[in-house]
């Protein structure tokens, strides 16, 4: 097949997902940078020019430092600990321990589940009083908490539910990665008198590497993409304790509907993404390409 | 790993129990509060009486039968356009030399970080002047061109023996027909992989169908289920766990069903 024929099929048949995908990823990407540097268009007002003044307004906006900081201690809190877990489980999983199969299933399973219903799940464990960590705290003679209502307690309590729910996502990754070990490097450093601790430290441990990095950018792109839960359980608040940032350009954008500003907020998470995918590409391919 | 032996072997099988039923215990609960009258809601005993009523309550208390039936449709709507449309750009990237190839496939790849979910403002406004806001098409069109479905089915196309395809050239069949006999069949894994997780995607999928849609006529079970708790608000907790296990259940009993391949599948699509 000639050059110029390849050319032709090979853009005939990307057209139609590459419409879509322009139209629905980088069109609106372009866009949001674009109206980040003008009014909100209100009825038959048009949008204005107005430079950096929607980001000087954003430097000036304690809730989005907050959102931010709540944003980087929910990512710094939830992803290490998911990730250790996910991977406790799959060595747990893979090693045939009695029962194995339940205990996959036991952890998999809040993986299947849609986040606003762990959501509701959740909130009944949260509610003051009533609800179930509470009823327990009582019987140990402790008062009531209202662990959704509290600032200084809501977020951990969005950080737990999220553990909960993601580990055994990523536990799938590292029992993929298990399973492709192969056992002659477990009975070499059997006969050589190795420990479990050390072979895990000094092999496992370093053969998983790609695996970690992979489910780390996930995470991370996790821990800035999904506000389900802090939608439906707190709307970020109280006192805007449990925002993100993505669910404060919901409330900017639908709630309060000053799109152009919603816009400047956005523009800093695809910054971060953007950040992220450099990182990956740049450092982290060097190093998974070994496999 | 190195197998533990022994005393050590019994700690870690309790250890991975104890965490296990930690892990299900949230769901137990749920189910345990679905099945029983609201007075055995935080009051667990080996008497409390099995019932259905929450479920009757929830069932009368909210169209679910119409956001299920709007859920499959669109459940149903992205995985076919997906299919059709990854299909395509995979078979381009796989085995097509085509100018500007390398662009392309890069440009498809920046969809893995930003997703159409961070974009709301820019593609309701989109949705909007196309005149589709509340239509299912609208919680589905920004999904169809999955750069993941993309990436993953052209790992599978490429890894694929090229003398197959020359060899069906050699016959006289066309590109189409190449894709059709030889690529699609050999690729069944992959689809069935792809499948699976962009259902479970989708059926769970929240924020930009709770920002595209505003009736019940189309809403999906997701956003259908939020509105019905908000509503409920501390009101009756048995009702909310029967609907919300309600919402969860064909997802979840398929996955019970079919845990091996669903499993499988995860790991298939995870691994590069």
């Amino acid at each position: 097949m000639t050059r110029t024929k390849a050319t032709i099929y090979g853009w005939l048949l990307l057209l139609p997902a590459f419409v879509l995908l322009v139209s629905f990823t980088h069109w609106p990407a372009l866009a949001t940078i674009h109206a980040s540097f003008f009014t909100t268009p209100k009825g038959t007002r048009p949008a204005i020019y107005v430079g950096l003044e929607n980001y000087e307004a954003m430097f000036d906006d304690p809730v989005f430092w907050q959102a931010v900081t709540n944003n980087l201690i929910y990512a710094l809190g939830t992803i290490p600990v998911s990730v250790a877990l996910a991977m406790l489980m799959a060595i747990w999983v893979n090693e045939k321990l009695a029962g194995q199969s339940w205990l996959r299933l036991a952890y998999f399973t809040p993986t299947v589940l849609p986040m606003i219903a762990v959501a509701n799940i959740w909130l009944f464990f949260y509610t003051p009083d009533y609800g179930l960590i509470d009823q327990i705290a009582h019987a140990f003679g402790f008062g009531a908490t209202n662990w959704l209502g509290n600032p200084d307690t809501v977020l951990y309590c969005l950080m737990v539910m999220t553990v909960w729910k993601e580990a055994g996502f990523f536990m799938i990754f590292y029992l993929a990665a298990l399973q492709q070990l192969s056992p002659n490097l477990a009975e070499a450093a059997a006969i050589e008198g190795c420990g479990r601790w050390t072979f895990f430290r000094r092999v496992t441990l370093p053969l998983l590497m790609p695996t970690t990095l992979f489910v780390l950018v996930n995470a991370v792109i996790g821990a800035f993409r999904l506000v389900d839960h802090v939608i439906a359980l707190t709307g970020g608040g109280p006192n805007n304790a449990s925002q993100l940032l993505l669910s404060y350009i919901y409330d900017i954008a639908f709630r309060y509907w000053d799109t152009a500003y919603a816009a400047t907020l956005t523009v800093v998470l695809l910054a971060a993404l953007s950040g992220l995918a450099l990182f990956q590409f740049l450092v982290l391919e060097k190093r998974i390409h070994y496999r | 790993m190195i197998a533990a032996r022994g005393i050590p072997r019994t700690l870690e099988t309790t250890g991975a129990w104890v965490l296990a039923a930690v892990w299900i215990a949230p769901l137990v609960y749920c189910i345990w509060a679905a099945f029983h009258p609201p007075e055995f809601a935080s009051r667990f005993a080996l008497d409390a009486p099995l019932t259905l009523a929450n479920f009757h309550k929830a069932w009368d208390a909210a169209p679910f039968a119409r956001y299920f039936l709007n859920t499959f449709a669109l459940v149903s709507l992205v995985l076919a356009g997906q299919i059709v449309l990854v299909t395509l750009a995979a078979y381009a990237f796989a085995r097509f030399e085509f100018v500007g190839r390398d662009v392309a496939f890069a440009l498809v790849l920046v969809q893995l970080m930003i997703m159409p979910d961070v974009l709301l403002v820019e593609n309701y406004l989109t949705m909007s002047s196309l005149g589709l806001v509340d239509t299912i098409l609208a919680m589905a069109l920004p999904y169809m061109a999955s750069a993941f479905g993309i990436f993953l089915l052209r790992q599978t196309f490429k890894s694929m023996p090229k003398e197959l395809d020359d060899a069906a050239r050699v016959e006289g069949a066309g590109i189409l027909t190449v894709l059709w006999r030889v690529y699609i069949p050999l690729a069944r894994p992959t689809y069935i992989a792809f499948a699976l997780v962009s259902v479970s995607y989708h059926w769970n999928n929240f924020l930009w169908p709770l920002i595209v849609t505003n009736s019940v006529g189309t809403r999906p079970v997701t956003v259908g289920l939020r509105v019905f708790a908000a509503i409920e608000q501390g009101v009756d907790w048995s009702t909310i766990t029967a609907a919300t296990l309600m919402s969860c259940a064909p997802l979840l009993v398929a996955f019970l069903l079919f845990q091996r391949q669903f499993i499988q599948s995860f790991m298939r699509a995870g691994i590069r």
